[in-house]
């Protein structure tokens, strides 16, 4: 079935005369030039915006800035990739964190443990948008798919140096075609949200309710 | 004049809270749109931009959706294609069947609103679960959608505070849009953590490098897609783009002309199933390309903008005539004027050919897109069409079907006149002669309106009084 109508679908948009695009306006690239205080004012702005928290932190701040975190929202547990260079750095010093869990089996062995017993995840990040205040994402077999949604409480790491004016900047200047595209790659500009009761905000639908940004 | 679409206006024009409803959301997006384009000719700009990634995507469409075929497959995922809306829904039925599955949980698909998908699975005794909180609401009351981007529009907090009693009665009943949120995502998280199968749409795939691309808020989106082990995807053909560098400028006018938002919480960019060594992600993907008259609409060059739509819902926002009568007297899947336009060249003039009648062609809708559709051009294309004779210069479906012989009749009778001066100029002087006898009442116009009066002479004699040489 599926190659009959492939084939009578394609054939059937062969067959009229092309239509000529018509139009060559298709240029993308940056349209502002943002210093770095720039960016990180703007992306802090959109972020705050969403309610979502952004720290200010230094790379030797930044570990205590998350264990207060930690604190002031009462976390049970942690989930942490042991494997990544951020993540190691807090398995080193656990006795600072709350229960430090880890990700490392397939999904279907500790879903339940996932969906319902695990406080917050911390993960790094591929990049971030100024323009949109966003982090870049990009899942992986230490930090998985799920850590970044489940948990009610997100805690991300972003560094300055990989924080983009726009959008179009990132794809370019990381060379995400060049390079392939991961299996998932997100956008995340804020806590999840919906506004389909009386077009009033609501945090925390489906994904997490708190998304807290540390910037190093 | 009666008509279905007719008798469903008049009905809904008579439900004052509805249209309060409509007209406080309306109101809303506007305003949120403008406070998003602060340069006009920097909107302008991008619109152009927008409309040459889509017209561009257009102009190749059959070799992108090759390449893409080939990208997501050399992906892992599992590209399938549908003539009609059955076929569609008998694909998405064999995966089920394979995984054996007796649910599916699903994130906001209009593309599976226009297959009728869960009303196909349900009667095979399949739950058919909406995640998106609007979606979630509306199915619960049985409802469809009565707009594209916020389903659930049409109701108030009350209303729904009310549904959820009624449908979860041990949980305390509450008037807060808080709590209303939570109930939902207590419930729907039970839902994701069971599903073996989630269903998604697609805002944008990209050719070039084989993705499959969502625009979402709630994370509803992304839990559809990663948590349960089989994926599929269902969309229309006319949704690729042909680069990675296409997309940046089309999220964000998407997002900004839709909701007024500069972005949304989430964009999921998926390029494939779970790969050896990751650890969540569905082990199957699959992708439904949905044909259902969108090859017949590109066949006709000027129709053909139809199909740059990427469902903002922007012209909807701005209607005159949907903020009135609201998204479920259309009685088609997509409501206000992207749905006047597309949904009588996908079922026939015959069946929906009457919507394009139902415009003011007060030209907010092209105003607005960000494609720069040209909604009421073709509108008015759709509308000749209806009555035109010569159907064989023209594939849309049902064209001449909406041609009446009094409707005819009358325009020929007209053009004869206008077209010989001294019949013309009789017929006028002795209109204005006998103008007492007018009827005063003319229906439903006379209800809230005085009838029209004739002038005491014609325009040509007053034209003649007043010395002007018409040679």
């Amino acid at each position: 079935m599926s190659n009959t109508a492939r084939a009578n679908i394609l054939a059937r948009l062969r067959e009229p005369q092309r239509p000529e695009c018509g139009f060559s306006e298709r240029d993308y690239l940056s349209r502002y030039d943002w210093d770095t205080a720039e960016r990180v004012r703007r992306f802090t702005e959109r972020m705050v915006a969403v309610r979502a928290e952004v720290h200010h932190t230094t790379p030797e701040t930044w570990l205590d800035v998350v264990s207060q975190v930690c604190a002031a929202k009462g976390l049970n547990n942690l989930l942490v990739s042991p494997e990544t260079v951020l993540g190691k750095q807090l398995h080193a010093q656990a006795e600072r964190f709350p229960t430090l869990k880890t990700y490392d089996h397939p999904i279907e062995s500790w879903k339940q443990e996932l969906f319902y017993g695990i406080d917050a995840a911390f993960t790094g990040t591929y990049g971030g948008i100024a323009e949109t205040g966003t982090l870049i994402v990009m899942p992986s077999a230490d930090e998985p798919r799920l850590m970044s949604l489940v948990p009610p409480v997100h805690i991300a790491v972003l560094e300055v140096a990989k924080l983009y004016t726009t959008f179009a900047e990132a794809v370019q200047a990381q060379g995400w075609v060049q390079a392939g595209m991961p299996t998932n790659a997100l956008l995340i500009s804020g806590p999840s949200k919906s506004a389909d009761i009386e077009q009033t905000l609501a945090y925390g639908v489906h994904g997490p309710k708190e998304l807290v940004v540390i910037l190093v | 004049m009666s008509s279905e679409f007719r008798n469903t206006v008049r009905a809904n024009l008579a439900k004052p809270e509805v249209r309060a409803n409509f007209y406080r959301a309306m109101d809303g997006l506007m305003t949120r749109r403008l406070d998003q384009f602060p340069d006009k000719a920097e909107l302008e700009r991008l619109r152009t931009q927008s409309m040459a990634i889509r017209a561009n995507a257009l102009s190749k469409l059959p070799e992108l959706l090759e390449t893409l075929e080939a990208n997501l497959t050399r992906n892992g995922i599992q590209v399938h294609w549908a003539e009609t809306t059955d076929q569609a829904n008998q694909i998405v039925l064999s995966i089920l069947q394979k995984h054996n599955a007796k649910s599916i949980i699903k994130g906001k698909s209009m593309v599976s609103e226009e297959m009728g998908l869960n009303h196909f699975l349900e009667a095979l005794g399949i739950e058919a679960l909406e995640s998106d909180l609007g979606e979630f609401i509306i199915q619960l009351d049985h409802e469809a959608p009565s707009h594209i981007i916020m389903p659930a529009i049409h109701k108030n907090r009350i209303q729904i505070a009310k549904l959820f009693h009624e449908k979860f009665p041990d949980i305390p009943y509450t008037e807060d849009v808080d709590e209303l949120t939570q109930t939902a995502r207590r419930i729907l998280r039970d839902k994701f953590y069971a599903a073996p199968v989630g269903l998604s749409g697609v805002n944008f795939m990209v050719a070039e490098t084989g993705t499959l691309c969502l625009v979402e808020n709630e994370g509803n989106g992304r839990m559809s897609t990663t948590a349960p082990s089989v994926h599929i995807a269902v969309t229309g053909i006319e949704k690729v783009v042909e680069s990675l560098s296409d997309v940046p400028p089309l999220l964000s006018i998407l997002t900004r002309s839709a909701t007024g938002q500069p972005i949304t919480t989430y964009f999921n960019m998926i390029s494939g199933p779970r790969k050896p060594g990751e650890k969540d992600g569905p082990e199957e993907v699959h992708l439904v390309l949905l044909d259902n008259g969108r090859s017949n609409i590109y066949s006709d060059p000027e129709l053909l903008a139809t199909l740059r739509c990427i469902r903002c819902g922007a012209c909807i926002n701005h209607c005159p005539v949907y903020v009135r009568i609201g998204g479920h007297s259309y009685g088609t899947v997509y409501p206000g004027p992207i749905g006047s336009i597309l949904e009588p060249q996908k079922a026939g003039l015959d069946v929906h050919g009457e919507l394009a009648q139902a415009s003011t062609l007060c030209g907010a809708c092209s105003e607005v897109c960000p494609v720069r559709i040209p909604i009421p051009s073709i509108l008015n294309r759709l509308r000749y069409d209806g009555v035109r004779r010569d159907t064989a210069n023209t594939n849309t479906v049902g064209s001449g079907k909406r041609r009446t012989l009094s409707e005819a009749a009358t325009w020929k009778t007209w053009a004869w006149a206008a077209t010989h001066p001294t019949i013309y100029h009789a017929g006028s002087t002795l209109a204005t002669r006998f103008k007492g006898m007018l009827p005063t009442n003319l229906g439903a116009w006379t209800t809230v309106r005085s009838a029209p009066k004739l002038a005491e002479s014609t325009l040509h004699q007053q034209a003649k009084n007043l010395g002007v040489d018409h040679e």
